[in-house]
């Protein structure tokens, strides 16, 4: 009997997961399978033909691909920026000094609440030749004739570095700013009496202490930053000239704006997935080697 | 030097602080200005508002969009947070080697791009002829791991008396979940609700690929095409940007520290 009760609750576990597991399975696995090969595939619509990994081939002499992982690289420059703003907020919101701490988060954190969209269309208008940032930059004297952001291609680069860095600092000091709390008093009144100072305390204990938040946050940026689509769709349509086209934009043009080529734009997007698997999986084997130590 | 940081952090803070809302404060504004103030930079509310919205009416049908976002974002949350949750409640409660496995397994998936399976989903919601329904938005993020670990990060701090308790009075194993844990966990269910509706509504890159009709366009896909015009009403446009914004922008007032807490709850560590 107590056996048959102890297998039906099994029997009922399976089924509450079921339905979760039966999706992941369908809508990731399957599909990163099927990616693999259509990746294998050359043709329009439902006329492709097996072409072995000639696609794969094809990357490596692809001028286009190569400058959106170009553009790609600039837009990692925004993960020490925004990680270490964050970190700085996060250790001023947790400061004895700081009178109203919340009222500071909420304005830091307000920009998640934005949709990428919403905010890339923002930051368009505002650093638009007639926008505000040049008007302001005519009306002081700074630069009598403006500046053509979208027209030249680091500047339009820089304008998408500002939209992430100010998109994303809030959400990141989030995570910070509690894993501090969480970290217990006494360590630093320990430190103090052994005669650490401010920074010593800061470098030897917060920051060792923050290092698997750090580490997942790192591991979150980096993913979302090798993805990045709305803002390079909507900020700058990827120009001037692919100056600022991201991967996965180029892979959505090849696959869904110019004639379809599924084939081609799957192998992409499958290179794409190896190098964030590697990534984090080594990012990952970091964090934990380190928490031996 | 005490003094000197004393005066000297809030004032950094204030300052810093304010550049982080000033494009916020500058949409809202702006959705009450005509283009021509926007363009020589006033910063008060002006009464171009009516204008603005009758142009934004005549541009594109803001309330089909505006439906079709609730819609599937409501429905988007609502399934999400029931296979999720029924999930990662099962994953903790009834966990034996096996299904601990097949969690580490689930995981493997976070490492997959949307875009990798982009296509071959598009391939595949387009030969059941679901493109342009409500059914293709949702299915693909229908079972989040990130709301499972999160689920099951709750459920192991819910107490293993009560489930022995409702289970001597006679309720079956799903009653407990649905009597039992949804109530206790109504907290967990908050964050989770405003992550994912949030998620939903703000979702651009999947739904740009199988939301094609006039009719099934949501409100983040309506502002992409505003944008692609030749002509740009910035009033228009950034009126269609705050009212895209309010929905979340209210849900993050009313619920910011939920939000803080569902997006760092399931990393706890």
């Amino acid at each position: 009997m107590k056996l048959t009760y102890a297998k039906r609750l099994n029997l009922v576990g399976w089924l509450f997961i079921a339905p979760a597991v039966v999706m992941i399975f369908i809508m990731s696995f399957s599909a990163i399978i099927q990616a693999f090969g259509i990746s294998l595939q050359t043709g329009m619509g439902n006329n492709m033909k097996w072409t072995g990994f000639s696609n794969y081939l094809r990357i490596l002499k692809d001028p286009t691909f190569q400058t959106t992982v170009g553009n790609t690289l600039v837009y990692l420059l925004q993960i020490p920026v925004m990680l270490g703003l964050a970190l700085l907020y996060a250790q001023a919101l947790n400061n004895v000094h700081l009178r109203c701490p919340g009222l500071y988060r909420v304005m830091i954190f307000l920009p998640c609440a934005m949709a990428s969209v919403s905010y890339s269309l923002v930051f368009r208008i505002l650093f638009a030749s007639d926008g505000l940032i040049n008007t302001v930059l005519r009306f002081t004297g700074l630069n009598q004739n403006g500046i053509n952001f979208f027209g030249g291609a680091w500047t339009s680069r820089m304008v998408i570095l500002i939209a992430l860095v100010w998109r994303w600092t809030g959400y990141n000091m989030v995570f910070l700013s509690a894993a501090m709390q969480s970290i217990d008093p006494a360590i630093y009144e320990a430190a103090t009496i052994d005669g650490a100072s401010g920074f010593q305390r800061y470098f030897r204990v917060t920051l060792p202490l923050l290092r698997p938040t750090l580490v997942l946050l790192c591991i979150m940026t980096l993913s979302g930053t090798i993805q990045l689509f709305d803002e390079s769709v909507n900020l700058t349509n990827g120009g001037p000239a692919n100056a600022t086209l991201s991967i996965s934009h180029y892979i959505y043009n090849l696959a869904f704006k110019y004639t379809p080529n599924f084939g081609y734009a799957t192998a992409l997007s499958f290179v794409v997935f190896i190098v964030i698997a590697i990534l984090t999986l080594l990012q990952m084997k970091v964090g934990d080697k380190r928490d031996e130590m | 030097m005490t003094k000197c940081k004393k005066v000297l952090l809030p004032l950094i803070m204030l300052l810093t602080s304010l550049l982080f809302i000033f494009p916020i404060f500058w949409m809202f504004v702006s959705a009450t200005n005509d283009t021509a103030g926007i363009v020589m930079g006033k910063l008060t509310f002006g009464t171009a508002l009516p204008t603005n919205f009758e142009n934004l009416m005549k541009a594109k049908n803001i309330w089909t969009a505006m439906f079709n976002s609730l819609r599937n974002a409501a429905l988007q949350t609502v399934l999400s947070l029931f296979i999720s949750s029924l999930a990662g409640y099962g994953f903790e409660v009834f966990h034996d080697r096996h299904k601990d496995a097949l969690m580490n397994v689930l995981l493997l998936s976070m490492l997959i791009p949307q875009i990798t399976t982009a296509i071959p989903l598009f391939k595949m919601f387009s030969s059941w002829g679901l493109l342009n329904t409500w059914i293709a938005f949702v299915l693909p993020g229908i079972a989040s791991v990130f709301l499972i670990m999160l689920f099951r990060q709750s459920a192991r701090s819910f107490p293993g008396e009560v489930i022995q308790a409702a289970r001597v009075d006679g309720l079956g194993e799903f009653g407990i979940f649905i009597r039992m844990f949804v109530p206790i966990m109504a907290p967990t269910y908050v964050a989770a609700l405003t992550i994912t509706f949030m998620n939903a509504w703000n979702s651009y890159l999947w739904p740009s690929i199988v939301m094609l009709s006039n009719e099934s366009t949501t409100m983040p896909l309506l502002l992409a095409n505003l944008m692609s015009g030749y002509t740009q009403d910035y009033g228009m446009i950034l009126l269609a940007v705050a009212i895209c914004t309010l929905p979340t922008l209210l849900i993050f007032a009313f619920l910011q520290k939920s939000f803080a807490s569902g997006i760092t709850g399931a990393v706890k560590m």
